[in-house]
């Protein structure tokens, strides 16, 4: 990068460029499609990251993602061994009554360490940073649900075309 | 490391401009720093810059904007009103201090 003050050190300042157009309208598209602990995370990370870059960011909930919006759900989400080969501990482990409970907790642990907020907490701070919740309507019709189960903050349930048209332009993450 | 003069003072700034020395940073460079990317700094965005200042100099890190929102009791969305786009790194930059490490 060249710096302005390598050409008028004297009058311009080299100031960040924050605002600079060619980072406007940069928009991202997330579509949560798990209801376990450790892949819920995923996405409210990022959506977070884009948020505080200035990024119009859109979270789409659909098949297991709708237990992160699910007011009965959300702050349950749960962490499992089982078919997960990268906690390296014999698999029988995880079939062990209360292992799923043992891993949540654990993880739950690890997460609140890092100052980083429970899932109903961190929807609350994507929603307060401008971020925008879609569920997904075949979902909410599969599980039965409507927008009485769901966040209040949940803008709307919509269709997958629905939420393609809305994030047109936008780059997509799929979780 | 490139200098650039900011208030009448030289000071060392990174390749996006950032201050690399936080003891070349007080308020009066502050006032400018804000004034620079468009932000005319009130009460509330003293009280967010000095929390940053002071806890840069607690943990060696500067807080990230949750930790700013929890730490001062200042709803996040304030903070998107208050250092508008970029918050996270706005505060930062008024703060002279380097951007935020941490992820949330």
């Amino acid at each position: 990068m060249t710096t302005q003050t390598d050409r008028t050190p004297e009058t311009a300042p080299f100031v960040p460029s924050f605002d600079a157009p060619e980072s406007q309208g940069r928009k991202l598209a997330i579509i949560c499609s798990k209801g376990n602990l450790d892949m819920a995370y995923p996405g409210l990370i990022l959506a977070n990251a884009a948020l505080g870059e200035g990024v119009e960011t859109h979270l789409f909930f659909t098949f297991w993602g709708f237990d992160m919006i699910n007011t009965k759900t959300s702050g349950d989400l749960k962490f499992t061994m089982l078919g997960n080969t990268a906690t390296h501990l014999p698999q029988g482990l995880g079939g062990i009554p209360g292992m799923t409970h043992l891993a949540t907790s654990q993880m739950k642990k690890a997460i609140a360490d890092l100052d980083v907020p429970e899932v109903p907490e961190f929807l609350d701070q994507i929603v307060a940073s401008g971020g925008h919740l879609w569920a997904c309507r075949m979902s909410a019709d599969m599980q039965h649900l409507t927008e009485a189960d769901l966040r209040d903050d949940v803008e709307g349930i919509i269709s997958a075309s629905d939420f393609i048209e809305l994030t047109d332009g936008a780059q997509l993450l799929f979780i | 490391m490139p200098t650039t003069t900011i208030a009448g003072h030289a000071v060392e700034v990174n390749d996006e401009g950032f201050l690399t020395r936080p003891d070349q940073w007080s308020d009066e460079l502050g006032s400018e720093l804000a004034r620079l990317i468009g932000i005319e700094l009130t009460d509330d965005h003293w009280k967010l810059v000095h929390f940053l200042r002071d806890d840069f100099a607690e943990q060696g890190e500067t807080a990230t904007l949750r930790r700013v929102s929890t730490r001062t009791g200042t709803p996040v969305k304030s903070l998107f009103e208050l250092f508008p786009g970029k918050p996270a790194k706005k505060m930062a930059y008024v703060a002279g201090l380097p951007k935020p490490k941490g992820c949330v």
